[in-house]
């Protein structure tokens, strides 16, 4: 699998492929709290998650926020990525389907060959809820 | 303050369970995810990172408002060895429009390398509600507000 190195300069409006996660199982959790050290028993132990009043384990909200991580270094790049914003707005469920998109809301030339590069985000669910919003802010420098 | 170490195979975990195949993410010279660090906080704290316990909150009443990532030069990359710094700052408690109560905070970790330069920081917005909260999350007005 490859990925553009350095993804041509971009323009004010430009959209993000639209990119869909899912459904999300409880394996992905899992695989999930454990990559990132997360043991919060409510993400996977279906009796704590009932204790607290909920209907079965919800997922972790990095997680989601990490698909977004995913969905914009996919797009964008990993190179200048100077800002990383998530806002979490919704719980995710097993069984959800996410929707990742963005648009690029800003670019503030900074003289001839770098700009600052702003991108919003929105990860959503199959219901249309956004669950994660995200801001990324790239210093990016063109090729 | 405790020390972390950036590594290789903890990079392609991550990125795996994002379901990122990005070609950055592989090999020696791989650099960190966007997210990565605060799976580096949880896995090399001295003492388990248990920040809402610290603060008094429910864990299972406390929700993940927000989470910001701040790299000052490039995003970390395999063999980085760095100094985490963390603090708690922000403090508050609000009622919702629905009178219920909710308590916030904002855990900072500053990461820096061996001159002690900053070359990240994590900002991560805590919200605790009230019971019996569960189904009863605040608004992104509300988080927003914060």
């Amino acid at each position: 699998m490859t990925a553009p190195a350095t993804p041509p300069f971009p323009g004010v409006g430009d959209a993000g492929p639209q990119r869909s996660f899912g459904p999300i199982t409880r394996t992905d959790i899992v695989r999930y709290a454990g990559a990132s050290g997360d043991f919060n028993p409510l993400h996977h132990d279906e009796h704590s998650a009932h204790a607290a009043g909920l209907p079965t384990v919800l997922s972790i909200g990095m997680f989601q926020g990490g698909l977004l991580g995913t969905y914009v270094t996919d797009w964008l790049g990993t190179a200048s990525l100077h800002r990383f914003r998530l806002r979490f707005t919704a719980r995710v469920w097993p069984g959800d389907t996410l929707s990742c998109s963005g648009t690029i809301t800003e670019v503030e030339n900074r003289g001839g060959q770098e700009a600052r590069v702003v991108a919003e985000l929105r990860c959503v669910r199959q219901t249309g809820d956004a669950v994660v919003h995200a801001t990324a802010e790239y210093m990016w420098r063109r090729p | 303050m405790f020390e972390a170490l950036i590594e290789q195979g903890k990079i392609r975990e991550f990125a795996l369970a994002t379901k990122s195949f990005h070609p950055d993410f592989s090999g020696g010279q791989a650099v960190s995810p966007p997210t990565f660090l605060n799976a580096v906080s949880r896995i090399w704290a001295d003492v388990p990172l248990d920040v809402a316990e610290q603060l008094g909150f429910d864990v299972s009443r406390t929700l993940h408002g927000e989470e910001e990532f701040i790299f000052h030069t490039t995003l970390p990359h395999a063999g980085d060895r760095l100094s985490v710094d963390v603090r708690i700052t922000g403090r508050a408690e609000k009622v919702r429009r629905n009178g219920g109560r909710m308590r916030l905070a904002v855990v900072v970790r500053e990461f820096r390398d061996a001159d002690g330069r900053l070359v990240a920081e994590q900002r991560s917005t805590l919200v605790e509600t009230e019971p019996p909260a569960p189904a009863d999350e605040p608004t992104e007005e509300e988080v927003a507000r914060t």
